[in-house]
């Protein structure tokens, strides 16, 4: 399970998070002024590409490299200070997450690559994420769910964008480089 | 790589890093539970009074808040919405206090001290059959992966603006990954070659 194949391709995406992170407001149109970042891109990618244990331990490796005081997060944020930030929910969100789009990828094997990964990119990447993320800013902003949930959901356009990217991404990589989609090897 | 820490030789450079978690993770626990403005005031004084004790440069720290500014404003304006502005006082005091205090430890500890505190957490692994060395290398990799990820991508998008003279768009993330998956099944390749991930242990054995 644990080859050096895979722990490679671990690596790999989580150091994709980070650098999705650093690119300049990469590629996604910013929507309303709310800036997006391509962050949780990366996240959605790690879950559909690696399959369940391998997508949520890239996003432990990463959320591992940002806790120890690598500011990788968008907007340079990194260090303990992140997880005392509202937004903690939403980082715990994201390696279950990933596990969940994994999973999915994995169990709908007959499926087409695209409509599977649009699917386990919604559900593990938005749903899972935003299921954990606004709790967790209802406890540590000590507001109602329902105005937590109000505040997060601006969010959730530009996520939608960034489903419809993993799902054409990851068909073109199934076509062009099929052996490096693992949860569907 | 970049990194948070405050090159210093403050008192808090020299504690130790499992005591200065330690009390972090104390002191949250304490801060957490409390709801009197006032004396999450009085909180946030001796935070702000704490990086102050690091010198003028370690007031600058306090610019960790900015990305925060934001996030902060909107939860203020919901508490306001939901009916209480001195909550919504309450809340952002408390958050704003948290995140720095935790940000203090994160810039005064040395990342590859930080790493080797946390690294200890993986000995377990041991009795899963799997080497305590493999985090670390995954680490490694991360490090090294992310510079040449961003220098993939910012060569496609020159290309990309030759051609179309638009600065960047969403159509480059298909070959970016496929140009920089090509290049991790190279690492792999030569990972393997050199004996794999485990092969660095028996070699020291």
């Amino acid at each position: 399970m644990m080859n050096d194949r895979s722990l490679v391709q671990i690596a790999f995406y989580a150091a994709l998070i980070a650098a999705l992170g650093l690119l300049p407001k990469v590629a996604i149109p910013v929507m309303g002024g709310v800036p997006i970042t391509a962050q949780t891109l990366g996240v959605m990618l790690a879950g559909v590409m690696l399959g369940p244990v391998r997508g949520a331990l890239a996003v432990l490796l990463f959320l591992f490299l940002v806790a120890v005081g690598a500011p990788l997060l968008a907007g340079g944020r990194g260090g303990l200070g992140v997880f005392a930030s509202p937004s903690v929910g939403f980082l715990i969100g994201w390696p279950i997450g990933a596990f969940v789009a994994g999973l999915i990828m994995q169990t709908t094997g007959t499926l087409r690559v695209l409509p599977a990964a649009a699917i386990a990119a919604s559900v593990g990447g938005i749903g899972i994420v935003y299921l954990i993320g606004i709790p967790g800013v209802a406890f540590m902003a000590d507001l109602p769910l329902v105005s937590a949930a109000i505040g997060s959901a601006a969010y959730i356009p530009g996520d939608l964008i960034k489903v419809a990217i993993t799902a054409v991404v990851a068909e073109t990589v199934a076509r062009g480089l099929p052996r490096a989609l693992l949860s569907r090897a | 790589m970049i990194s948070l820490y405050l090159p210093g030789q403050s008192w808090l450079h020299r504690c130790s890093v499992r005591l200065k978690l330690f009390s972090l993770a104390v002191a949250s626990l304490l801060i957490f539970p409390i709801s009197d403005p006032r004396l999450l005031g009085v909180v946030l004084i001796v935070v702000v009074a704490l990086y102050g004790s690091l010198g003028p440069q370690g007031l600058r720290q306090l610019k960790a808040l900015k990305p925060l500014a934001s996030l902060v404003a909107i939860i203020f304006l919901l508490h306001v919405v939901a009916g209480s502005w001195l909550e919504g006082v309450t809340a952002v005091l408390r958050l704003v206090a948290m995140v720095l205090l935790a940000n203090l430890v994160s810039i005064t500890t040395r990342m590859d001290d930080m790493m080797e505190a946390v690294m200890t957490l993986f000995a377990p692994l041991k009795v899963f059959g799997m080497s305590p060395r493999k985090p670390a290398l995954a680490v490694t990799l991360v490090l090294r992966f992310a510079p040449v990820l961003l220098s993939v991508y910012s060569s496609l998008r020159e290309a990309y603006q030759a051609r179309c003279g638009k600065r960047t768009s969403w159509r480059l993330m298909a070959p970016f990954l496929l140009q920089s998956l090509a290049m991790s099944e190279n690492v792999a390749e030569a990972l393997s070659a050199r004996g794999g991930a485990d092969g660095l242990r028996q070699d020291k054995a």
